[in-house]
């Protein structure tokens, strides 16, 4: 149902039945290691590509997540999945392996709340009774794609960020048992001209920004409603630059609840200049950190704001600037 | 060129830019320029030490001692390079490593890696020259160039 104008209002409240997050060797070093399911040793997972590692990373993931809720893979009726790479391989050729009927989705680093929030609309109009959801990333495949060979010794400035090697899943169903999706409120495009690629915090936060405050305008309701408001991958610049846009425009959100899944997935022995980014940032915080903390009774409410630029190498070359997004889904139980 | 930029923006860009500014951390320059001479300099100092010892013990004549010299630095940078240490010099060094023939041996070296799995035509072949294309490219053009000026300053009757 729509509420204000830009957020769809669960009725059913589709249920989290189960999730899965599975990381990579340096993940398993941050201090998040305890919530994946499966942390990798070797960053390629046996593969002969960083490629075909990302796409055994979402596969494991939505296995996982199926298996976990004691569903059978038949009985998933769609599977919804976004991820960075060109024409997003990772998640068709997931899709492939796993037979379920597809919907792939591009939304860079958001596409793990937007294909959320699409599982839950489908699930709450009752055109699915089962839809598994994911994103994923992979550090090497990214920096390949959208930067410099890995092994190239250029300078990164302090902005730069560390693309998360990691895929989340979540099975949604119309019945049971589970953290319940809510409410959904879809960014619009937000430019603000920033056009350096090393430096995405500070062109993510205004749409993330823009999402939030719609997100309560829409639904009418205040801050302090939720236990956590989390932002993508912000990192450190973005997370800064967000918290202090949100009290120039009124919105005193307590620091306390404001955090950045870019921040919480490293730890701060780990190089990786302003935080995590990537499909799988988003992905695993909250599949594999957030929903646990969820189930344990920790926390009853969670707005998990997912952020993406929207930018290609080629658009980058060309002098375009970034548009950003960012989608909200609201997560109670 | 900032100027033509700023041009573009929306007075709403521009204010959101102005006030990010303030917010974001700065590369750190002096820091960076003080690493780039310390290494860049005991690179060309190991260079030279190279020179001195292919001309002490192999009997190379000094104008062509640089030769296995250079080889000896563009050996060592592409090891480094696939043994994964080089990008984190690269990190902490900046220009340091970059600039001197080490910098090129990378470039080459880590897209010859990183695209190994598309083969060895299409992926170490096509890729090899991605970053290090343009240096040879502009290289060869400004040596052109150079070379025109200094033709022409010698018909002039100079130097």
């Amino acid at each position: 149902m729509l509420k204000g104008r830009r957020t769809w209002v669960f009725k059913s409240k589709p249920t989290i039945l189960a999730s899965a997050a599975i990381g990579g060797p340096f993940e398993g070093k941050g201090p998040l290691a305890e919530d994946f399911d499966v942390l990798h040793q070797d960053v390629w997972l046996g593969q002969d590509s960083c490629e075909k590692a990302e796409k055994k990373l979402l596969e494991q993931a939505c296995e996982i997540a199926i298996n976990k809720a004691n569903v059978k893979k038949d009985d998933v009726n769609f599977f919804i999945s976004g991820d960075l790479m060109n024409q997003i391989i990772s998640s068709s050729f997931t899709a492939r392996t796993l037979g379920i009927p597809y919907l792939g989705v591009f939304g860079a680093c958001s596409s793990s709340m937007e294909g959320l929030s699409l599982a839950s609309l489908i699930i709450d109009s009752g055109a699915a009774n089962y839809v598994v959801t994911g994103a994923s990333s992979h550090n090497i495949a990214a920096e390949k794609q959208f930067r410099y060979p890995t092994e190239y010794g250029g300078q990164k400035p302090p902005t730069s960020q560390w693309t998360v090697t990691g895929a989340g899943a979540a099975l949604l169903s119309n019945s049971g048992y589970g953290p319940k999706v809510t409410s959904a409120t879809i960014g619009r495009i937000v430019d603000m001209g920033i056009s350096d690629p090393f430096d995405m915090g500070s062109a993510m936060a205004p749409a993330a920004v823009d999402t939030i405050e719609a997100h309560f305008r829409d639904l009418d309701i205040d801050p302090s409603y939720y236990d956590l408001i989390a932002t993508g991958d912000l990192g450190s610049v973005g997370h800064r630059i967000a918290g202090e846009l949100l009290i120039k425009h009124g919105m005193d959100i307590p620091t306390e609840i404001f955090t950045d899944c870019g921040l919480l997935i490293y730890g701060k022995d780990q190089p990786v200049f302003a935080g995590g980014s990537g499909c799988g940032c988003s992905a695993t915080v909250t599949y594999g950190h957030f929903l646990r903390r969820m189930r344990e009774g920790e926390l009853k409410r969670i707005l998990i704001v997912a952020t993406g630029a929207l930018h290609s190498p080629l658009s980058y070359q060309q002098k375009e600037s970034i548009p950003c997004i960012a989608h909200a889904v609201s997560i109670e139980i | 060129m900032s100027n033509k930029k700023k041009k573009k923006l929306t007075p709403t860009q521009q204010e959101y830019q102005d006030f990010a500014k303030d917010l974001t951390p700065k590369r750190p320059v002096l820091r960076n320029c003080f690493r780039a001479f310390i290494v860049g300099g005991s690179i060309c100092v190991f260079g030279e030490l190279l020179k001195w010892f292919f001309v002490k013990y192999f009997s190379f004549p000094e104008e062509q001692a640089s030769d296995p010299a250079v080889a000896v630095l563009i050996i060592l940078s592409i090891l480094f390079t696939g043994f994964g240490i080089f990008d984190h010099l690269g990190q902490w060094a900046g220009a340091g490593t970059a600039i001197p023939i080490t910098g090129f041996a990378n470039t080459m070296a880590s897209a010859a890696i990183e695209h190994r799995t598309e083969g060895y035509v299409l992926g170490v072949g096509g890729n090899m020259f991605k970053l290090s294309g343009s240096v040879i490219v502009f290289g060869t053009v400004a040596a052109f160039f150079v070379a025109v000026i200094t033709l022409i300053i010698r018909a002039l009757g100079g130097i």
